[in-house]
């Protein structure tokens, strides 16, 4: 080779440091995540038990699925507080038209159509009317739980059998099991993660949350990926709402209250700039991971109440967001 | 040498905006296998011919043809589809993604809707390869400096088969040794056939890389000339013109010199003050009661030199006194203390906040000074604004009526009374008579003559040499970043002198 | 010349950076307010059509009741915290925490009462409130240095508050829902002062003070400027940075007003559940009064009319016999309405540019 070897700086990243800059909030969520799990093995018995990180998945499968929706839409730069309202939405669908006698065959699709169709409408207004991501999903939160009560103000029970027994399948491996819940939720991190990195659509949205200006001179359908994001996270949404239905076995209005806030955070503890156009479908992964976590130490511990959940939520989140502020300053 | 047929040629080109005529019959011709210059002052109509040349604006007039063949495009995208491609000052990457994806987003080689990532480092590579440019196609864009982005934008440029190369100002923000590396990319796309338009601000750069250049002024061609048939100081005339606004009153007046104030401290003075990639350490002293005036073409460091005076940008070395004592200025606000105003260059987006009405914008500054806490009174804010939009005849002469309404002339007048009842030592004036109506300048020239005349120190810069001239006592010469000269405002200063300043660098 | 003068008036009214529109509709209804209003006296006259004694105000007593004094009373906290959220928004930001602030502010102040040995005494009441409003300030104090000084976007700085505060919230009250018996404390939202509710008399003093304070000192103006053009503002001199602490920490201490007045409403401190979802409904009472999100001029007044709008909405569905839980659906309706009012439609570019500061991150 030939190349003129030239002397304009070469790749900012020196080889002695063997990690990009970009995948440093990752880094930081898993040695997180390894610290605090030596933490807990080391001072609970039984911590170390590989169920107790299967009981994570298990606990926390919806909001897998929840959060991997808002991945799509943060990478864009954009916001969704409906999704919790979505979730509880779906759970209220579900059990309502299961309680009409709807056979689950219908009842699946038409659930994940629902929430496909309230993100839609969301991308919609925020595309074509300019209507800031904040309010329009805010009207999409109050619209979903405004109709969960419009159905009923109460719990609605289910009782379905392919409801119950997709509920309460164990799928054994060796010694442990996951539901099938985790398993739709691992299917769906997947599928996105695919999505994400191989497609042009995936890339499309790294483009938009990295300069929105940029994409559309470059030639990239701002407006229909902008769409798509949220489109996406509303199905994300009501998936999650029928794997909370598979875990609740009820519908209510006050199921998954405060859920966006959970998914912001996990998307964000997973090294997602809130910013846009950074972060990795792993990363959300491993923030959900880290929620679960808190909650399950806190378990153990069996003094610290419930509370403190928050509060190291709230801890881990500033602390996140600090490193990321650190980090794109000093790649400005 | 015979001349080659023209890969394209515009012809006649008119472009008109509500109450302006941007461009008025221009021709524009580009050969292949050679880089054009496309040179001339602010508002000249440089930026509306490309965005004519690269579809995002339809001409009223004119034909353009490419490859002989006529065409008319709808967008930017047909016209990179027809080989016209651009590189803008603002590079339009996405500095979060690869190297790879930014040469090749909306074009990424794709199997099954998968994209096949190894193939898209191949291609981006080989065209980089084309720029002599060896970099990690899988690090980040945002990780490299903006020299390198600038060259993977022209690799993006080129990846559609490009006739026509436009690069707008690509240099502006490039250091010296990187600008040699675009111009070794820029010969070797030449030797390739490529006809390349090159916009920059920078003489030296013209005179080194361009075969050609066409010259416009106030939205007409000046001429198309060979460079090396084309002397620098030809070129500075061809760009600034000749043309006299009619400003009777102060072109009576007494050439303003220097001996005629009493020396002593300068109010402001900088020794040695610079900032890196922005402008070479100058040094330079504004006495009471003097007009300095700042002369050089655009881009050659003006407005840079204003900055670092108010405190809006730190330098980095160097030392500003202010009555011969040092200091440091943190900010705009201890500049203003130190009694220091700016009007900046960029009335919209720098100087007015234009959701407030005249009046509000006209007590900012005052009351920044002053600090929330300590109200100016309504009756005097009433009093101030009131005797200020009368003196500057500041129309409509309605301060409560929010400032976008009104005329740049007008905007401007507002900005300038914000700064003037802060009763300002010195008075930094950026352009304050660029876009405005010929009767508004002439009225704030003569304002600028009466500060002085009161004893105010002020820096004035314009881009229009007439004008700095006329107003004042000594003149700054800029030229690419660095304080070239200054000269005094004797009897034998007269504006080829400026010029020829300009145009060499050096003192005459 | 009466058109271009109602026009301007019009135009220092409306502070938006949309065009204006056309010229057939009237000046009235482009007034920034008129939507709001029109729509808080439909919604009242529409009360008066269902319950024919709506508009009516007796004195009982010697207090003041009816149903309108109702939705006063009612609407005193979240017209509170709008009032502080204009403040913020009205710099380009926002405050996604004062739910939580409502939390803790309660909940401190019922676990301080909790603590006395004569629950009734005024004097240990002042106290706690006084602590409960000092750590309110502390934590708007908190919010303005992560947006001021570190420059962390205001809705993520403040997201952190807004997630954490509710576990402090129930660390005070130590997860239980603290009871207190105090009369001086339960005064906050029952009691009357002159006839009039003292929660009517306190929000409307708070709001007298903040359009006192912004409008007669300068800090009203400086705040719209730095919000308005944060590059011009800077270069005018002026100091953002304190500015922007002082919004939040207003901001904060209105909200935690506000929860002394949830809380003493029902005489308890309920970590969890007071003042949950009143940060959505303030963003939208100051964005209903015409503020934009976007910062710049704001209107306390349009504040407190978006307030008694979402309130009167709340009461109109609990008089019309709607479960009240349903209220959210007409919160969407008036939401997407008023968006899509104030849009305008279809502009094809591409527009509201990001600052290149978060772009190159």
């Amino acid at each position: 080779m030939t190349k003129v070897e030239t002397r304009l700086p070469a790749p900012t990243v020196p080889r002695r440091f063997p990690l990009r800059q970009k995948y440093l909030p990752v880094t930081a969520t898993a040695v997180l995540i390894s610290l605090m799990y030596g933490l807990g093995v080391i001072n609970y018995p039984g911590f170390s038990d590989t169920q107790i990180v299967l009981n994570i998945f298990i606990d926390n499968a919806f909001l897998l699925v929840v959060a991997v929706g808002m991945t799509f839409v943060i990478l864009t730069g954009g916001i969704d507080l409906s999704v919790g309202a979505v979730v509880a939405l779906t759970t209220m669908v579900v059990a309502l038209l299961l309680e009409n006698g709807w056979p689950a065959a219908v009842v699946l699709p038409v659930a994940l159509l629902m929430g496909a169709t309230i993100g839609l409408g969301m991308g919609l207004m925020i595309h074509y009317f300019e209507v800031q991501p904040f309010i329009a999903t805010l009207a999409g939160m109050f619209l979903a739980r405004g109709l969960c009560y419009a159905i009923s103000t109460t719990s609605i029970g289910i009782d379905d059998p392919f409801w119950v027994r997709v509920a309460n399948a164990q799928l054994w491996v060796g010694g442990w099991f996951i539901t099938i819940s985790v398993l739709v939720a691992l299917v769906v991190v997947l599928i996105a993660a695919y999505v994400l990195a191989y497609t042009t659509f995936g890339r499309d949205v790294y483009a938009v949350g990295g300069n929105p200006q940029s994409a559309m001179l470059m030639g990239l359908r701002v407006g229909r990926t902008r769409i798509a994001v949220y489109t996406i996270s509303g199905l994300c949404s009501g998936l999650g709402g029928v794997l909370l239905s598979f875990y609740m076995l009820s519908g209510y209005g006050l199921h998954a209250s405060g859920m966006e806030l959970d998914a912001i955070a996990a998307v964000v503890i997973g090294g997602t700039l809130l910013t846009g156009g950074s972060g990795y479908l792993l990363g959300t992964v491993l923030g959900v991971l880290v929620l679960g976590l808190i909650q399950t130490i806190i378990t153990f511990q069996g003094d610290l109440s419930s509370w403190w959940t928050k509060i190291f939520i709230g801890l881990f989140l500033f602390v996140f967001i600090v490193l990321q502020r650190a980090v794109t300053r000093r790649r400005r | 040498m015979s001349e080659r047929e023209p890969v394209l040629v515009m012809r006649g080109i008119g472009k008109r905006f509500p109450g302006v005529v941007a461009l008025d019959g221009v021709d524009l011709r580009l050969f292949p296998g050679e880089v054009h210059a496309l040179m001339g002052e602010n508002g000249a109509g440089k930026s509306t011919l490309i965005k004519v040349l690269t579809g995002a604006y339809h001409h009223d007039q004119g034909d353009i043809t490419l490859g002989g063949e006529p065409v008319a495009f709808a967008g930017p995208h047909q016209a990179q589809q027809a080989g016209i491609s651009t590189v803008y000052q603002e590079i339009n990457l996405c500095p979060n993604l690869s190297v790879a994806e930014n040469v090749l987003i909306g074009r990424a080689p794709t199997r099954f809707g998968r994209i096949r990532w190894s193939a898209m480092r191949r291609r981006a590579e080989e065209l980089l390869a084309r720029l002599q440019l060896s970099i990690d196609v899988g690090s980040d864009l945002g990780a490299h400096s903006i020299a390198v982005q600038q060259l993977v934008a022209i690799a993006r440029a080129l990846d559609v088969d490009a006739k026509v190369l436009v690069l707008d100002e690509p240099t502006s923000s490039l250091d010296a040794s990187e600008v040699d590396q675009l111009f070794r990319v820029m010969r070797g796309l030449k030797d390739d056939g490529i006809a390349i338009l090159f916009v920059t601000h920078f003489l030296d750069q013209v005179y080194e890389i361009a075969d050609r250049m066409t010259v416009l002024r106030n939205g007409r061609r000046v001429g198309e000339y060979r460079t090396a048939e084309l002397s620098q100081l030809d070129l500075v005339a061809a760009m600034i013109g000749k043309e006299l606004a009619a400003l009777e009153d102060i072109e009576e007046a007494p050439r303003r010199e220097v001996a005629a104030l009493e020396r002593g401290t300068p109010v402001v003075s900088a020794d040695g003050v610079g900032r890196a990639g922005a402008i070479a350490p100058f040094s330079l002293g504004i006495h009471k009661g003097e007009v300095v005036g700042l002369a050089g073409l655009l881009g050659s460091g003006r407005t840079e030199i204003a900055r670092l005076l108010f405190g809006a940008d730190r330098s980095d070395q160097g030392q500003i006194a202010v009555d011969g004592t040092p200091v440091t200025f943190r900010g705009p606000q201890s500049a203003m203390r130190h009694g220091i105003a700016y009007c900046p260059e960029n009335r919209r987006t720098d100087g007015l906040v234009e959701e407030l009405t005249v009046r509000e914008n006209i007590v900012l500054a005052l009351q920044a000074a002053r600090g929330w806490a300590r109200p100016v009174p309504r009756g005097r804010q009433d009093e101030l604004v009131g005797r200020f939009v009368k003196a500057l005849d500041i129309r409509p002469a309605d301060p409560e009526l929010p400032v976008r309404n009104l005329s740049g002339g007008n905007q401007q007048k507002v900005l300038l009374a914000r700064w003037l009842i802060t009763e300002p030592r010195l008075m930094i004036l950026d352009e304050p008579t660029r876009g405005i109506d010929v009767g508004a300048k002439a009225e704030i020239q003569r304002l600028v003559v009466e500060l002085s005349d009161g004893g105010m120190a002020v820096l004035f810069i314009s881009a229009e040499l007439e004008e700095v001239l006329r107003l004042s006592h000594k003149v700054a010469v800029l030229r690419d970043r660095r304080l070239v000269t200054e000269l005094e405002n004797t009897d034998g200063l007269d504006l080829d002198r400026v010029m020829a300043a300009i145009a060499s660098g050096g003192a005459t | 010349m009466a058109v271009a003068l109602a026009r301007r008036q019009m135009e220092r009214w409306r502070g938006s950076r949309e065009p204006r529109g056309s010229d057939g509709m009237s000046n009235l209804v482009r007034h920034r307010l008129f939507w709001p209003v029109a729509m808080l006296l439909l919604l009242l006259v529409g009360n008066l059509a269902f319950t024919p004694g709506f508009f009516a105000i007796e004195l009982r007593d010697g207090h003041l009741f009816g149903a309108l004094i109702d939705i006063l009373r009612q609407g005193a906290p979240l017209m509170l915290v709008a009032l502080g959220m204009t403040l913020v928004i009205a710099t380009g930001g926002i405050d996604l925490s004062v739910g939580a602030v409502v939390a803790i502010s309660g909940a401190l102040a019922c676990q301080q009462i909790s603590q006395l040995g004569d629950q009734g005494a005024v004097g240990g009441v002042l106290v706690a409130v006084a602590l409960a409003l000092l750590l309110c300030a502390g934590l708007g104090l908190w919010n303005g240095f992560l947006v001021g000084v570190v420059g962390i976007q205001p809705i993520i700085a403040t997201l952190i508050l807004m997630i954490a505060g509710r576990g402090v919230a129930q660390l005070i009250t130590g997860g239980q829902i603290i009871n207190v018996n105090s009369p001086p404390y339960k005064a906050i939202a029952t009691g009357f002062l002159l006839a009039v509710p003292v929660p009517v008399i306190i929000a409307a003093a708070l709001v007298a003070v903040v359009a006192l304070v912004t409008r007669r000192s300068a800090f009203g103006m400086l705040l719209e400027s730095v919000g308005g053009n944060a590059g011009a503002s800077r270069l005018a001199g002026i100091r953002s940075r304190q500015l922007i602490i002082i919004a939040y920490v207003a901001c904060a201490v209105c909200a935690g007003v506000a929860g002394l007045m949830v809380s003493s409403t029902v005489s308890s401190a309920d970590g969890n559940n007071a003042g949950l979802l009143i940060e959505l409904d303030a963003i939208l009472a100051v964005v209903i009064g015409g503020t934009s999100l976007l910062g710049g001029r704001f209107s306390i007044a349009g504040t407190v009319v978006g307030a008694l709008l979402i309130k009167t909405l709340d009461t109109t569905i609990y008089t019309i016999g709607i479960p009240p839980e349903v209220t959210l659906l007409f919160k969407a309706v008036v939401v997407v309405v008023l968006c899509l009012v104030q849009a305008p439609a279809f502009r094809a570019r591409f527009a509201r540019r990001r600052p290149t500061a978060e772009v190159s991150a």
